[in-house]
């Protein structure tokens, strides 16, 4: 049976009242992650927002054990819980390393990268707020091309983002998946399919930042919404090489494929204000590219 | 009693004794990058585990930082766990150094000394452990192979009781790739000198618990009222624990004697015959100020030699004790902190202060990047101290080098 919101487990490991800004989607996502994993996991959070949301010492907002990393440490600190727990004979529980897009994309990628082909038994989460937003809104490898940034403040990003759940499932990974804060059952239903699966397991989670991107706390969940809508983010999962497209993208697929435009998304955000007219065209172009190859991958349509 | 024991004397260079003592340790998790020259060490061990010789997760990591990283979390869930470098690979880790022993877990480390570039070298010094000595660590220097073995398993005592990691350091290629006679400890005299790791946090979902969580400077209330220590008072009991781990220090070396027959403390002190002049130096260049000091008393001067042992925490008390008698202090330093001198020196220097003992301290600079150390440059540079007394200097600012400027 699917989850609906009628039948998601109702018990909470995130308390109520966390740091995190209003209109968080890191915290809807970590939120609807325990859930699926039932509370039974450890956690490993580098420095990130997650780190504010955990809480200061020694109060803190989530009811799972948990540690804290150096930023770049995040995959070897995941290997030393599971080879520890293994070296002790302890089972049944999953370890969960959850690091922003800096932790991943950037600081992190070597011991991510190291420990994803070391295959060791973990579920590696990324939430993505396309940059370093815990110091304030910096660029980051996964900011977006034209976006205004801390370090990038007149011009805006003159790079694309790079696809780390491409770099990962070139790592020969048994699951890969992409998510959406706006969309928390699919989220659900794949950390609790990531949860049965040995290996090491790359879970990307787009979560809008309404401080970081600019855009009203009411409109989070819209943002991510308007995200998939667009093409910008996909969501899909590959499981032993089979690619399937899923929720809200694998619905805009059987329905004809037909995405809505980028510009919408561009121009409800003030991170976007300094986006030229050949951006927002070249963007376009991409998204239709990426969503065609998508389309094309899907074995479930 | 302990002498009546049966030795089992192999013949071993340092980095295989290192790798016996970890696996008598029984260590449970290994995560280890190789370096020269540490490198046979940690090929030793992953051979131990692939044949099933010791049962533990190797986990042969991309980086050193990482290395540190899986040690700190496999310890918070409760396992043994040991790792292994030198040079660039402890200065790569040094962030994770501080992490192991902010977070006061019981992580042994062996580091094989070797100069840090640029530009590149991989012969020894000890300028790579001197620039890891603020980071919270016990350090144990060593002069021979015997020793090494013997540290490391007291090392993991000593660690899993004031809850402080501990770095044994020993030259490399000096001692990682000299062969000389080593007596191998009994695992049965071990199991019993060593109980297995009761790890004093473990992370389970049963008992969930959060580590290392951002902690203010102040005091602050917990949701049961309690009042929970700010990041100052952690601060003040890593420093308290340091300080403290000079009797477990000490205590761990006796009971090592009672078990083993072989005795140590935090420092060798080789008294001469009430001698005024004392060598003093770290590892194994402690061996070599004895043969110097012999060939010094063949001349007639009479000589003692100071060999430090434990760096971190600096045993103070014990170095005023065996220098009480000393007119002049020569200190020999594999290392040197640019800019000031080498860093035993300034130990020396910081623990004499205010104390009755107003000697003479010279200081040397020896040995950096595998330069060879001989008995007769200890020799000639004691003589050329003895020399300067005649000046008005008592103390110079800088050290001298022996070297070719």
């Amino acid at each position: 049976m699917k989850t609906n919101a009628v039948n998601l487990i109702e018990q909470e490991w995130i308390l109520p009242g966390n740091r995190t800004c209003p209109g968080c989607a890191l915290s809807l996502a970590y939120r609807h992650t325990l859930k699926a994993l039932e509370g039974q996991c450890i956690v490993t959070v580098p420095a990130s927002c997650a780190t504010v949301l955990h809480g200061m010492y020694p109060i803190t907002a989530v009811n799972v054990p948990c540690v804290n990393t150096p930023f770049a440490s995040t995959g070897a600190s995941a290997t030393g819980l599971v080879a520890g727990l293994k070296a002790l004979g302890k089972k049944g529980i999953t370890v969960l390393a959850f690091a922003g897009d800096g932790g991943t994309h950037d600081i992190g990628i070597q011991s991510l990268s190291g420990a994803a082909e070391r295959q060791y038994d973990f579920i590696y989460m990324c939430y993505d707020n396309e940059g370093y937003m815990n110091t304030g809104n910096q660029r980051s490898g996964s900011t977006p091309l034209g976006a205004v940034s801390g370090t990038t403040p007149v011009l805006g990003k003159q790079q694309y983002q790079k696809d780390m759940t491409a770099i990962m499932e070139a790592h020969g990974l048994p699951y890969v998946a992409t998510c959406s804060a706006s969309y928390p059952l699919d989220l659900y239903e794949k950390v609790k399919k990531a949860r049965t699966i040995e290996g090491t397991r790359f879970i990307h989670v787009h979560t809008p930042c309404p401080p970081g991107w600019l855009f009203p706390f009411s409109d989070t969940i819209r943002m991510g919404e308007m995200a998939v809508e667009t093409g910008l983010v996909v969501l899909y999962e590959i499981e032993d090489d089979i690619f399937r497209l899923t929720s809200a993208s694998e619905s805009l697929a059987r329905k004809g494929g037909t995405l809505q435009p980028v510009r919408e998304y561009f121009i409800s955000q003030g991170r976007f204000k300094t986006i030229t007219e050949e951006q927002i065209d070249e963007l376009q172009n991409w998204v239709n590219t990426r969503w065609k190859h998508c389309l094309h991958r899907a074995t479930n349509l | 009693m302990a002498s009546q024991k049966k030795s089992n004397i192999h013949i071993l260079d340092g980095n295989q004794a290192a790798a016996i003592a970890a696996k008598l340790s029984r260590v449970q998790v290994i995560a280890a990058y190789p370096i020269t020259p540490q490198t046979p060490l940690t090929e030793q061990l992953s051979q131990y585990v692939e044949a099933g010789e010791l049962q533990a997760e190797y986990v042969a990591v991309e980086s050193e930082h990482s290395a540190m990283a899986v040690c700190t979390s496999a310890s918070l869930v409760g396992a043994r766990a040991f790792t292994a470098t030198s040079s660039h690979g402890l200065a790569y880790m040094h962030e994770m150094l501080h992490w192991a022993a902010g977070a006061r877990l019981p992580i042994v480390l062996a580091c094989v000394n070797r100069a840090i570039g640029a530009p590149w070298n991989v012969l020894n010094d000890q300028q790579d452990s001197i620039s890891q000595r603020d980071t919270g660590w016990i350090q144990i220097y060593c002069r021979n192979n015997q020793e090494i073995i013997d540290s490391v398993i007291q090392a993991f005592r000593i660690a899993e009781i004031v809850h402080v990691p501990v770095m044994v350091c020993y030259d490399g290629y000096i001692l990682s790739h000299t062969e000389m006679p080593v007596d191998i400890p009994d695992q049965t005299d071990v199991d019993k000198y060593l109980p297995p790791y009761q790890a004093h946090t473990i992370l389970d979902p049963s008992n969930p618990k959060n580590y290392n969580l951002v902690t203010l400077a102040n005091p602050r209330m917990g949701v049961d009222g309690k009042l929970c220590h700010g990041y100052m008072e952690l601060r003040y009991l890593l420093q308290e624990a340091l300080q403290n781990s000079r009797e477990t220090i000490l205590q761990a070396g006796r009971e090592f004697n009672e078990v083993f027959g072989r005795d140590y403390s935090d420092m060798f002190w080789e008294d001469r015959e009430d001698a005024e002049i004392t060598i003093v130096a770290m590892g194994s260049l402690a061996m070599e100020a004895i043969v110097a000091a012999d060939m010094l008393r063949e001349e007639g001067i009479r000589v003692g030699v100071l060999g430090l042992r434990v760096f971190r925490p600096f045993p103070k008390a014990d170095v005023v004790r065996a220098l009480r008698k000393s007119k002049l202090i020569v200190v020999f330093d594999k290392n040197i902190s640019y800019g000031s001198e080498g860093a035993t020196c300034s130990e020396i220097k910081s623990a004499l202060y205010g104390t009755y003992i107003n000697a003479s301290i010279r200081n040397f600079i020896v040995g950096l990047g595998g330069r060879d150390v001989k008995a007769r440059e200890l020799v000639d540079a004691t003589k050329k101290a003895i020399a300067s007394l005649k000046e008005t200097v008592i103390n110079p600012d800088y050290p001298e080098w022996i070297c070719q400027i």
